[in-house]
């Protein structure tokens, strides 16, 4: 439903375009369009799961430089893992964030076909997990908060990636994540699909946009393993549980970060101010805890995070 | 090449206090399961190996630790066999971690599946956990079977390794896993996913105290299983031919359209690219693993 809506909005916005281009403004055509966006807008508020999917995948949900440009000063990017390669699919530095020096990353999707195939459309190889743990075992040094943005397909599947140890690249960042003694905050922006999500998300507080997903797979691999048949991707995404809501639910993630009625892209400024807002508070719930007492936070955390579910007999 | 199990069995091996009960009751299941093994195959049952095609008796073959007598192909074997395979006799002991059924998808038909798998295996996850001795060393040893679901992770899986771990810590003893999985566990959704981030953390934990981890990689060991604790190993072991990876072939052809080179992902090419220590045959591994375990035991002069 939401793609449809999506599909009128961005030609509603054309048309209004073109009418204010225009010198002779139509301006009772102007207001039916509006009021057709404004109605429309309204009917996203209950939406369903494979909705989300779609809204968490929208081309112009904003993206981690975003973020960081909106939200951040001073930005200093780092690239590379330091062993022989740079990943463009993992984005990252050092910032301030309200005049506090902390590292900030996460994956990286394009605007246009260009800029991704430069970022491989947000899915990295072992060197972009490489590069992201480079990146935290600095902050853990310098005793800077490490904050990250989620929105991956997944980890790239490919040959070079094989070669290179995805799995193991993933592995050590789980690892080493878990014990870090800075705070760690991880926000999930967009998609956050698999083990290539989760590799810069072993966090002390799992944040999720209100329309972002968080899944062990994508749907469609989802339903191409246990179906055979990756169009039953709907099916799956009410199977998954992979919303914000079902996750806070299962308490696998600690809140969730509003999102304007429609999705992130209609409104950009407010997302950025959201998020600054929910950032800020978790930054502050950590500021006082020993660095012994934020890895034990951690691992108690995830130690812990399927207790609803598991009974040990 | 051809080698009798039972020779593996020869050293004396004293029991741990309190363990006496436990062991009773493996050994029953062991002769449960020779037993059965026994009136399953009849003595003239052929099998043809699927990598040189020659045709051998099926129980000479599992005689020769399931392994090809002509061109060491390693065929499936059993946790508990696995585990007969390498402790001392009567040394093995499970450990204590019952994890009961959970579906926090509400995933159909699944409890299920999990009962009729318990049944036919005699498991009751894709991993079966313990402690024993190899060559007189204590060691806990974790054995993921891939007959159980693909040996894939969700909440039990991740909670009886981690709870391993958390043993070998707490005893200050060595663990030895033996991977072997199709990767996390789809029926559970997001709570296996986690169970990624539960395992390595535990790895981690154990890894600082200054533990001793040796990861064997069986047939077949891919996906989140890969992705966490199978590669976090001090030591990583393989058995030969063994496809070892984080994306599964199928899935890495679609994406670069193009066939796979041949021995891609298997041991061979994993140990080329840096990524295990050694290849050990079946027959080998108790004599390597007491190896290791011999030379982060001497205290020196």
């Amino acid at each position: 439903m939401v793609k449809e809506i999506d599909e009128r909005i961005i030609e509603i916005d054309k048309e209004i375009e073109d009418i204010l281009s225009q010198e002779c403004k139509d301006e009772a055509k102007m207001y039916v369009l509006k009021r057709e966006r404004h109605d429309l807008i309204k009917m996203c508020k209950n939406i369903e799961p494979h909705d989300k999917v779609y809204l968490a995948r929208h081309k112009k949900r904003p993206k981690i430089t975003e973020y960081i440009e909106a939200i951040f000063e001073d930005f200093f990017e780092q690239k590379g893992d330091a062993l022989g390669k740079e990943d463009g699919s993992i984005f990252g530095g050092i910032a301030l964030y309200k005049g506090l020096p902390v590292t900030v990353l996460g994956h990286r999707k394009g605007n246009d076909l260009n800029e991704n195939l430069k970022c491989n459309f947000g899915m990295p190889g072992p060197e972009g997990y490489r590069k992201a743990l480079r990146l935290m075992r600095q902050a853990e040094k310098f005793g800077r908060p490490i904050i990250t943005f989620i929105d991956t397909p997944g980890a790239y599947p490919g040959l070079e990636a094989e070669n290179n140890g995805q799995g193991s690249a993933i592995a050590v960042n789980l690892a080493k994540m878990s014990a870090l003694r800075v705070p760690i905050i991880a926000i999930v922006t967009g998609e956050g699909s698999s083990g290539g999500a989760l590799a810069i998300g072993v966090a002390n507080s799992v944040l999720m946009l209100e329309n972002s997903v968080y899944s062990i797979l994508s749907p469609e691999g989802y339903a191409s393993i246990l179906w055979k048949d990756s169009t039953r991707s709907n099916e799956a995404c009410s199977m998954m549980r992979l919303t914000a809501q079902d996750l806070k639910e299962f308490n696998v993630i600690d809140g969730i970060i509003p999102e304007p009625i429609g999705g992130a892209h209609l409104n950009h400024k407010a997302v950025f101010k959201m998020v600054d807002r929910y950032l800020g508070r978790e930054l502050e719930k950590y500021s006082k805890m020993s660095p012994d007492d934020l890895s034990r936070h951690r691992y108690k955390k995830f130690r812990t995070i399927d207790q609803n579910y598991l009974n040990i007999i | 090449m051809k080698l009798s199990v039972s020779k593996l069995f020869s050293k004396n091996s004293t029991l741990e206090k309190g363990a006496n009960d436990s062991v009773v009751t493996v050994q029953k299941q062991e002769e449960k399961i020779n037993s059965k093994e026994k009136g399953e195959n009849s003595s003239d049952e052929m099998l043809e190996c699927p990598k040189c095609k020659q045709t051998f008796k099926k129980i000479d073959v599992k005689e020769n630790m399931n392994v090809c007598m002509a061109c060491g192909y390693h065929y499936v074997v059993s946790a508990d066999r696995r585990i007969r395979l390498l402790v001392d006799q009567g040394s093995f002991r499970p450990l204590k971690c019952k994890v009961a059924f959970s579906n926090p998808l509400s995933y159909p038909d699944y409890e299920q599946k999990i009962k009729s798998l318990q049944e036919k295996t005699g498991l009751e996850e894709a991993v079966y956990t313990g402690v024993g001795k190899i060559d007189g060393y204590d060691t806990v040893i974790a054995v993921m079977s891939s007959k159980f679901l693909m040996g894939s992770m969700g909440m039990a899986v991740g909670e009886k390794v981690t709870n391993a771990f958390e043993y070998a810590d707490k005893k200050k003893l060595p663990i030895i896993v033996f991977a072997a999985s199709g990767g996390a566990r789809m029926q559970e959704g997001i709570m296996s996913l986690m169970q990624m981030a539960k395992t390595s953390a535990a790895v981690e934990k154990f890894n600082r105290n200054g533990g001793l981890y040796i990861a064997v990689l069986t047939h077949p060991t891919t996906g989140g299983v890969t992705a966490s604790f199978a590669t976090l190993g001090d030591i990583t072991l393989a058995e030969p031919g063994a496809l070892i990876g984080f994306a599964g072939p199928r899935v890495i052809e679609q994406t670069i359209g193009q066939k796979l080179p041949e021995g891609f992902q298997r041991s061979e090419f994993q140990q080329e690219h840096g990524f295990v220590d050694q290849i050990v045959p079946r027959d080998k591994m108790r004599d390597t693993l007491a190896h290791i375990l011999r030379l982060h035991c001497k205290r020196g002069k």
